[in-house]
């Protein structure tokens, strides 16, 4: 699966747990926008360290805070270099 | 204007007079709906005909909104005797307890059960009553059962405010509620210190406060590592362009902090420890995380040490004590045990979490026994260990340990399905690892190891 698959399979799933409505996902989808609260950005960002190894946030140089789905995607594909 | 009050012997200026020592020019309280210049708050009651009444008395000021709080704390301080300040979530079932414990008169408020119901502004005469060096009281941001309410003084409060080195008048903001520690030393940075302040709102979303501070000028801003984390990932952040940056209530990483000064370059970032019982502690100004271990040796009002592995603060920015408890705040040497863990690495401080185990996500507080609680009621659990997994978004998130026979997939999804319906979604865990064993301190209990 590619990483922009699974953080989409993890935002749905997040969302059903959750029970929050998710946004269709495209890459101009503002996450504060999505339908996801900041609790459910948390789980989603340690569930993807589970699923990837990985969490950009805490092993990037250059932490920012991505606005977009499409920036989100772009920001974990570059951790995994 | 009024006869200054600071006059009378043993009397400590009031609220009031502090701000119009300052001026009130051009300054005004802002929240979503209204905007309160602070010249009428200086001038004007919203208590009707009662506000003679409640001189001398203990006064429970209980509000929907965070700017009729921020009214009356200005109209009462050196009027009332004892200012008890509830939270926006106070339970109002603790309501009773409450008032036996900080032997509350007049519950003042917006709310229909109050003694006393706000009503629309008119003139008042400010001078006829006599001073009181008022107590203000506010609660600690516990977990579950009794809120512990500590008490403080105006003095100590403002303690650590600064005059102002800018020319222009700040105007401040904070994404905190002033009816916390936090929030109300912003409150009170912008009316003793001579700016304005701009309060956020419940139902407002990061998106539209960011646009409301960025339209009325916000220069100065503050908020929790997780607010600032919010604020950090929504369009509307260019709204805004303060020239002073705080953070404070939570641990501050080294993430945020970078990703604050990339995102406001040239701004100073500054990150403040304090907590409702300890005050003010310090503030660090260097944009590291951790604060440097000179700070130990430093002189003055406030003195720092560690022991036990935890953060002692003795300071006149603390709290008296404890109201309506026998419980003591301070040890032999005036010290306050903070309860927070602190690790010395090389010639720097750095910030482990609570010594209690207590878990912050977003600044909420969760007890971990709470959730143990819950996930023990299951037939099949043993023993469960309910802690904190750092997070790069709400500080941390709340995972457990489980002992349990038979531990399968199906017992995990009922164990979490459990939590979500007993639990409120920032206490539920989100994942749940089945363990052998879980360690036992020799004295019996869990072993609570930081995660």
């Amino acid at each position: 699966m590619s990483i922009k698959t699974t953080i989409a399979a993890e935002m749905r799933r997040v969302a059903g747990e959750q029970n929050k409505t998710l946004a269709p996902i495209a890459d101009d989808l503002v996450l504060l926008d999505c339908g996801l609260d900041s609790l459910c950005f948390a789980i989603l960002v340690a569930r993807l360290e589970d699923a990837l190894g990985f969490d950009p946030f805490s092993t990037e140089e250059d932490v920012y805070f991505p606005t977009t789905f499409g920036e989100f995607v772009a920001f974990y594909e570059r951790a995994a270099g | 204007m009024n006869a200054p009050q600071a006059s009378a012997p043993g009397l400590k200026a009031s609220l009031a007079d502090r701000i119009a020592l300052s001026g009130v020019e051009g300054r005004r309280l802002h929240d979503v709906r209204e905007t309160v210049p602070l010249a009428a708050a200086l001038s004007e009651t919203r208590l009707g005909g009662a506000r003679e009444a409640l001189a001398g008395r203990n006064v429970l000021v209980r509000t929907k909104g965070q700017l009729a709080a921020a009214l009356l704390l200005i109209e009462l301080d050196g009027v009332a005797r004892r200012l008890v300040i509830a939270p926006p979530d106070l339970d109002p079932a603790h309501l009773p307890a409450v008032t036996l414990d900080a032997e509350i008169d007049v519950v003042v408020g917006d709310d229909a059960d109050c003694d006393l119901s706000l009503s629309a502004p008119r003139p008042h005469g400010r001078s006829d009553l006599p001073p009181h060096s008022t107590e203000w009281v506010m609660f600690t941001s516990g977990t579950t059962g009794r809120p512990k309410m500590v008490a403080h003084t105006l003095d100590g409060l403002t303690g650590a405010i600064k005059p102002s080195k800018d020319d222009a008048l700040p105007v401040w903001g904070t994404f905190y509620d002033i009816r916390r520690y936090g929030g109300l030393q912003m409150l009170l940075r912008a009316l003793v210190g001579g700016g304005s302040m701009i309060l956020s709102s419940a139902e407002e979303g990061v998106g539209a406060f960011l646009a409301r501070l960025g339209a009325l000028g916000v220069t100065h801003l503050s908020g929790t590592p997780s607010h600032w984390r919010k604020a950090l990932m929504s369009p509307a952040l260019h709204a805004i362009s303060p020239r002073y940056v705080r953070l404070s209530g939570e641990i501050a990483d080294q993430a945020v902090l970078d990703a604050l000064a990339a995102a406001f370059p040239g701004v100073p970032v500054g990150h403040a420890y304090a907590s409702t019982e300890a005050g003010v502690g310090f503030e660090v100004d260097d944009g590291l995380e951790g604060f440097p271990a000179a700070y130990l040796d430093r002189a003055g009002e406030v003195r720092m040490k560690v022991e036990d592995g935890t953060l002692r603060i003795r300071s006149n920015r603390a709290a008296s004590g404890y109201v309506g408890s026998a419980e003591t705040l301070h040890d032999a040497d005036g010290f306050i045990d903070t309860g927070d863990l602190v690790e010395r690495r090389g010639d720097r401080f750095y910030f482990m979490g609570r010594r209690s185990g207590v878990i912050n996500v977003g600044g909420l507080k969760i007890s971990p026994e709470e959730v143990e609680a819950v996930i023990n009621r299951h037939p099949a659990v043993r023993m469960s260990l309910v802690k904190g997994r750092r997070n790069p978004i709400t500080g941390a998130i709340v995972v457990a340990d489980v002992v349990a026979e038979p531990s399968d997939e199906a017992l995990r999804d009922e164990l979490l399905a459990l939590c979500r319906a007993a639990l409120p979604p920032f206490k539920a865990p989100t994942s749940i690892r089945f363990v052998e064993a879980l360690a036992v301190t020799p004295g019996g209990k869990l072993e609570r190891r930081l995660a």
